[in-house]
């Protein structure tokens, strides 16, 4: 029986030959497989989206139209213990538009065993403080310079150091080692910082205490929340701010499903694919946390557009439409008279191989019936060979 | 970028990569009657493929997981920027 699914397993996807085979009684012969699976390959050829279809156009308008509900659905949960989540329309906009700064950027970091279990309640929260980032400017009360000799002094909080278990040589080696050209001298209370050039002047003094204060004394850098969260029978924290690649590297994490929804993020660390992967569900959670309902491919079609070259590009003219080959095509979209000019300048030429531009100069469209070439094979032009 | 100490494929978000010969790469050609360029791209230098030490010109089966199609395959061609 085996032999007659792996005959289909080109011919149909793997779901649905799963589907009949644990919907098959046991008695069925062979011969009786097969004509199930003949009928089942008939029915999908025939639901397949046929060659030439506009998916593209029918995907804007499954997306779109769903969009126009959910600008007004958009509202803030006040109140709640949770973080600031950008939902909506404006996440929807932040995801295709392939922006590289996000408003909220957030991660759901997993753990591993002994501390996601919960069992262990204070490394969890050793954990959390682990990976909160600390600046200097959160453990400092005062910064001043010295006018005479200009050395800056960095007056300590020691209640707060204390509460997050930092001591004075933590602060002076994080320091000595994010800034370059200083001594740092310890007086248990505050740390003074003396240039070690001569010619040090008092603009100097003042651009490094400014400086100064935002180098990471502890944590990881970029994650300014940590909340810790029970979520079915494990504890997940969540964090406010983004940097995959450095929680990945902590020992307690669990790297193969900790998560942000930083997209650029994903791409640079986990590969164009993973990037898709949660292009498709970043924009899902959206539209179904608003109670829509929007089939998933067409946010496929839309996650492999941008990720096709390999990078990931935004719907913008900067993106995905900087990449159209038609000239006309790419001044249809925004900036009209630039592209011209610039085509003009080059002396750049126009195939008239898509929509657009056919659709400009009063021509039929290759799609549908106008593009016989994908469901009939044409050989290869001399060129192409 | 550090380089991580885990592997990039096990990721829930990464689907596998395998690198297929020639020989497949022309059958693929063949059978969807276009030109290698004509395929999507993935980048060189992209950390999925760190380890398959592909070319320029290599072509990538990424095997994903889809929610309606149970498996899909996708293929993507190594390109050099």
């Amino acid at each position: 029986m085996a032999d007659i699914f792996s005959e289909f397993e080109d011919r149909l996807p793997q779901k649905i030959i799963d589907e009949i085979k644990n919907s098959l009684p046991k008695s069925a012969s062979d011969a009786k497989v097969k004509k199930i699976l003949e009928a089942a390959y008939e029915e999908y050829t025939i639901a397949k989206v046929s060659p030439g279809e506009s998916v593209g156009l029918i995907s804007a308008e499954s997306i779109g139209e769903p969009g126009t509900q959910m600008t007004l659905n958009t509202f803030h949960f006040a109140g709640v213990a949770e973080m600031n989540v950008t939902l909506g329309l404006p996440r929807i906009i932040e995801i295709l538009d392939g922006r590289k700064e996000l408003d909220n950027p957030m991660m759901e970091i997993y753990l591993k065993k002994p501390y996601a279990t919960g069992k262990k309640i204070e490394e969890l929260r050793q954990l959390a403080l682990q990976i909160k980032e600390t600046k200097l400017r959160d453990i400092s009360t005062e910064l001043s310079i010295n006018i005479a000799d200009f050395t800056i002094e960095v007056k300590l909080d020691k209640d707060k150091m204390k509460g997050i278990e930092i001591t004075n040589s933590k602060v002076t080696d994080a320091v000595s080692k994010q800034l370059k050209g200083y001594n740092i001298k310890d007086n248990k209370d505050s740390i003074i910082l003396k240039s070690r050039s001569k010619e040090s002047t008092f603009n100097d003094a003042y651009k490094t205490k400014e400086k100064i204060k935002d180098i990471t004394i502890k944590g990881v850098k970029g994650i300014s929340q940590v909340l810790p969260v029970k979520r079915e029978d494990e504890f997940v924290i969540i964090t406010a701010g983004s940097n995959l690649a450095d929680v990945l590297q902590l020992e307690e994490v669990d790297a193969y499903r900790t998560t942000t929804n930083n997209i650029f993020e994903i791409e640079q660390v986990l590969g164009i694919e993973a990037a898709r992967q949660s292009i498709v569900n970043e924009i899902f959670k959206v539209i179904e946390s608003q109670g829509l309902n929007v089939d998933v491919r067409h946010i496929m079609l839309v996650a492999d557009t941008m990720c096709v070259n390999g990078s990931l590009k935004g719907i913008t003219r900067y993106g995905v439409v900087s990449e159209k080959s038609s000239v006309l095509a790419r001044a249809s979209f925004e900036t009209p008279i630039k592209h011209i000019i610039n085509a003009a300048l080059v002396g750049e030429v126009d195939n008239l191989d898509s929509v657009v531009e056919n659709v400009m100069i009063n021509q039929p469209i290759p799609i549908g019936t106008g593009l016989p070439s994908l469901s009939v094979k044409q050989p290869k032009t001399a060129k192409e060979k | 970028m550090k380089k991580p100490k885990f592997k990039v494929d096990k990721h829930i978000l990464t689907p596998k990569h395998i690198k297929i010969s020639e020989r497949e790469k022309l059958q693929l050609l063949e059978k969807y009657n276009i030109t290698s360029k004509e395929l999507p791209k993935i980048l060189k230098t992209d950390s999925a493929i760190k380890e398959l030490e592909a070319k320029p010109g290599d072509v990538i089966k990424i095997i994903r997981k889809s929610p309606t199609a149970g498996v899909s395959l996708f293929y993507r061609m190594v390109s050099d920027v």
